[in-house]
């Protein structure tokens, strides 16, 4: 079972370790994604003065930007799943 | 898990010793999302502080420019922070909410 080339090759325990962590830094990158455009378009929505410190408007109104954002979101999939079963 | 201060290695590149391979593969991954994750905040950072900071372009960067465009990176990395704990928080509790049959 040994490799022609052993550099290259890796056992089968680390072909599925190495899949597992790959799928696990792609679903952390995605996340980050998602994070970027979020922050992008809360940090309109939100921040207009420049301050010394992000106070406390500052993060409940980014919170809640994330928050209304993934409940437009839910409301959209929703409405067209409604949508298209009465379109029969 | 996604606070922009996780920082990134770039992976030793010494000799790869049997079985090290594979740490070697994992660390240069990272390495390259992590690079790529902090090229995006960067690019992010320029267009916003540049919108807020230097309204009207001048003939050189002034130096009020200078110490908004300092706080406006501040402010826009701990927004960063606060939107991915909101959205890390919101993922954690729908996943919950699904595992014992949740959503009515």
């Amino acid at each position: 079972m040994s490799a022609q080339d052993p550099q290259m090759q890796f056992s089968e325990a680390e072909q599925r370790e190495l899949a597992q962590f790959l799928e696990a830094e792609n679903a952390k990158a995605r996340i980050q994604q998602t994070v970027h455009a979020m922050t992008d378009s809360c940090w309109d929505k939100c921040i207009f003065k420049i301050n010394n410190k992000t106070d406390r408007n500052d993060e409940s109104c980014l919170s809640n930007c994330v928050e209304r954002f993934l409940d437009s979101s839910l409301f959209v999939v929703k409405r067209l799943e409604d949508m298209r079963s009465s379109a029969v | 898990m996604s606070d922009y201060n996780s920082g990134y290695n770039f992976g030793s590149g010494a000799s790869a010793d049997l079985g090290s391979k594979k740490q070697e593969v994992m660390d240069k991954v990272r390495g390259e999302l992590a690079l790529a994750n902090a090229q995006e905040l960067i690019n992010k950072i320029n267009e916003k502080c540049y919108d807020k900071c230097v309204p009207k372009p001048g003939a050189r960067l002034e130096s009020g420019e200078q110490a908004c465009l300092s706080k406006c990176m501040d402010r826009y990395m701990e927004a960063w922070n606060v939107v991915s704990r909101a959205y890390v928080g919101r993922i954690q509790r729908e996943s919950a909410g699904q595992q014992f049959g949740g959503g009515m």
